[in-house]
């Protein structure tokens, strides 16, 4: 899910990093309730906590295992702007270190992983701890894989990365599983961790209005899915437009190009980096929500 | 005249078990004590009062000053503590950078600190390690670099937590010959009873969250048979 | 674990070790820039963004076979797509796929082959990066070995005594984190021990001198000499 330079577009690789830079900044500088300096040791010492357990194999199969993100683990284990700064580590490390993601395509897979993934990891058990813990630890686990995975998918189409629709319900497929494993994983770490040492783990402030939770999980879900929809319908277009006209096309400028059928696919793809601003601005908006009834 | 005196330190843990029932103790200058004990005695939560750590009732005086919230950033300029655990204490990228946090912590200009953190390193033994990162180091290594950290901020108590836990014999030998050499005084917190004879002028013994007994090592080690070569390998 | 290689190579000596560390990353940036907005019929460009790399392994003196096969580790997942893209009718496109993601991992390769994580965290810290995150990357930079060779020893140990099953594998990871959590109190109580009071301590900067200005122009322009005229 860590996408390599190569892959996106300038445009899309951009996009992102001059989103993700003002966000992560906002994040780093306090803009959450309750980060301070001296918080620093264990956002970094539990970064490297999931960064070791990443490489836990987790038995799932005859012969396959999964491994855990832990974007949901981190949300619940910390909440979620100091998780989103530990996320952001781990990805800086990822790419910088050991090469795993791309430089370039830090912004989007800090966006996918360490905002997307882990708001969309804290939402569904702020919402749902009530009804049922174990449920909603799952779906936290679930939905943040999910949310990231349909966000590279979506990047990758928008980016103009070529995908047949069955290779496009494979990945969803592929994705899916890894979000089942990931919700497994998480639930039975903290039954695990709870067992060892309740403490360990803040419970959810009871949300007066959980409404507001499920509608922003609701939303952030809906539009995920929705922009890998909207990303994904060019792609028919522009298999044409390749074996057509080829020479413009493929030129260094055609993607600020606007001419003809271009164009459609330039309005297809600006209407999925739009939605992807809106996602932006329902998490900033839903994190500033829950920052609020933290008080 | 006493560096460090302690009135009637209570605390109670906040599951309501009492760690420490009333603990009186005096350190003189220039003075090295051992403080031994069961584990869970209360010998580690005693020594954690010392640089306001942890708080509790009672009364303690650091070079006159009083534990207390004002003064800490005071005290902990006069009491080095070093940790049982050395990779919770170098917490920084590098060894240089470790051992300057603390005179930094303090305003001291960063030139400065990294100058006095080279002969603090230098020692120690370490002065080759300054751009080391602590996890290549080892354990004899790390606990030095950890001395290093405190010693740089020139203390007038050294306080130390079972220092030659896992260090290998030659390591534990080198740590002691090191300490001999040092002027400050010390509070060692040990199982080692042959580190306690060759540093420690006297012993307090600690059960319950109390002082037992007080007296020399060898007195201490006899009264509450605290040696570990009481196991015969002559079985007839 | 491989990445001892990496960290015993980025405290070498050579003239590119001696670089400043933004000016090293400001090389890599022009040059995944470059390289990424390049079009994928190009071979001319990829060949001489090849012929780059290959001046900035040699002024490295670090072994080129091997810098190439860990930065192979990205072709699999490059392969996939690329294969894809190749069924799709787009082989140029699948060839660039390949060749943009293996030259853009071997670049970042090269920047922590010659640059500390220490170094390079200072060079980002100059450039603005957050202070909190800065520090952040550090800590678990610091701790990211110790608790990764926890986690090693805990998988061996299970793995003699019963198996290594899910149940296992979850365990161990509660453990690990009731390690973590105990370990970042005692780092916080060994801050407080030395002073302390809310604010880490500034180290200095890095400085740019003349070679690192001249590198950086140099690196920059054949960058972008490579995408504009190729």
């Amino acid at each position: 899910m860590h996408i390599p330079d190569g892959f996106l577009s300038a445009p899309v690789w951009g996009t992102f990093d001059l989103m993700a830079i003002p966000a992560v900044s906002a994040i780093a500088r306090r803009a959450q309730r309750g980060i301070q300096e001296r918080d620093i040791p264990l956002l970094g010492v539990m970064g490297a906590f999931v960064f070791a357990a990443q490489m836990i194999n987790f038995p799932v199969g005859p012969g396959t295992s999964g491994h855990l993100v832990g974007g949901a683990l981190l949300a619940i284990a910390l909440g979620p702007a100091p998780a989103a700064i530990a996320m952001t580590a781990i990805l800086a490390i990822q790419a910088l270190v050991f090469q795993d993601g791309g430089v370039l395509a830090l912004g989007a897979n800090v966006f996918n992983m360490a905002i997307v993934g882990v708001l969309a990891g804290y939402l569904p058990y702020r919402a749902w701890s009530g009804v049922s813990r174990s449920f909603a630890v799952f779906a936290a686990g679930l939905l943040s894989v999910l949310a990231s995975g349909c966000l590279a998918l979506a990047e990758l189409l928008v980016s103009g990365v070529p995908m047949p629709r069955h290779v496009l319900f494979i990945s969803l497929g592929f994705f899916l599983m890894n979000a089942v494993i990931e919700g497994a994983i998480t639930v039975a770490a903290i039954r695990a961790i709870e067992r060892l040492n309740p403490r360990l783990l803040r419970s959810p402030q009871r949300s007066s209005s959980s409404l507001i939770a499920v509608m922003a999980v609701a939303a952030v879900v809906l539009a995920v899915a929705g922009i890998l929809v909207a990303s994904a319908n060019p792609d028919g277009i522009e298999q044409l437009a390749r074996a057509h006209a080829p020479a413009w096309l493929n030129s260094p400028l055609a993607d600020y190009q606007v001419h003809g059928i271009e164009s459609l696919w330039l309005r297809r793809a600006a209407a999925g980096v739009a939605g992807l601003v809106l996602i932006y601005g329902a998490c900033v908006f839903t994190g500033k929500l829950i920052a609020r009834r933290s008080v | 005249m006493s560096v460090l005196r302690v009135r009637g330190l209570r605390h109670r843990y906040p599951d309501g078990t009492q760690a420490l029932e009333g603990v009186d103790f005096e350190l003189d200058a220039g003075e090295c004590v051992a403080v031994l004990g069961a584990n869970g005695s209360g010998k580690t939560t005693f020594v954690l009062h010392l640089n306001g750590l942890l708080e509790g009732e009672g009364s303690i005086e650091v070079c006159g000053i009083p534990v207390r919230k004002e003064n800490l950033k005071q005290v902990r300029a006069k009491v080095g503590l070093v940790f049982q655990d050395s990779d919770e204490q170098l917490f920084m990228p590098t060894v240089l950078e470790d051992v300057a946090f603390g005179p930094m912590n303090f305003g001291i200009p960063p030139d400065q600190a990294i100058a006095g953190s080279r002969k603090a390193l230098e020692q120690v033994g370490m002065g080759e390690a300054i751009r080391k990162a602590p996890y290549h180091l080892s354990g004899g290594e790390k606990r030095r670099v950890a001395l290093a950290g405190v010693l740089v901020m020139n203390p007038e108590i050294l306080v130390l937590d079972e220092p030659t836990t896992s260090l290998d014999p030659p390591a534990q030998r080198e740590l002691l010959r090191l300490l001999r050499s040092l002027p400050q005084s010390k509070l060692v917190v040990t199982h080692d009873v042959a580190l306690a004879r060759g540093l420690a002028s006297r012993a307090v013994f600690f059960e319950h969250g109390r002082i037992a007994a007080e007296g020399s090592v060898d007195e201490i080690a006899e009264r509450f048979n605290w040696t570990p070569q009481s196991v015969s390998l002559d079985h007839r | 674990m491989h990445h001892v290689v990496v960290e015993q190579w980025s405290r070498a000596r050579s003239p590119l070790h001696r670089r400043e560390p933004r000016a090293k990353l400001g090389a890599l940036l022009a040059f995944l820039i470059a390289v990424s907005t390049s079009d994928a019929r190009a071979q001319p460009a990829f060949a001489a963004y090849a012929v780059l790399l290959g001046a900035a392994i040699l002024a490295s003196r670090l072994p080129a076979a091997a810098l190439l096969r860990r930065a192979a580790l990205v072709l699999p997942f490059s392969a996939t797509f690329a294969l894809i893209t190749w069924w799709s009718g787009d082989p140029w496109r699948a060839l660039a796929l390949a060749e943009k993601s293996f030259l853009s991992g071997l670049a970042a390769l090269l920047l922590i082959a010659t640059t500390p994580v220490t170094d390079l965290m200072r060079g980002l810290e100059a450039l603005r990066v957050p202070r909190m995150l800065i520090l952040v990357i550090q800590f678990l930079y610091r701790y990211l070995f110790v608790i990764s060779e926890q986690a090693q020893h805990m998988r061996l140990a299970a793995a003699s005594r019963s198996g290594w099953r899910f149940r296992s594998a979850a365990g161990a990871l509660a453990v690990l984190f009731a390690r973590a959590s105990e370990r970042a109190d005692g780092i916080y109580r060994a801050m407080l021990a030395r002073g302390f009071s809310g604010r880490f301590p500034a180290f200095s900067r890095p400085h740019f001198h003349t070679a690192d200005v001249v590198f950086l122009c140099a690196s920059v322009s054949a960058s972008a000499a490579i995408r504009l005229a190729l």
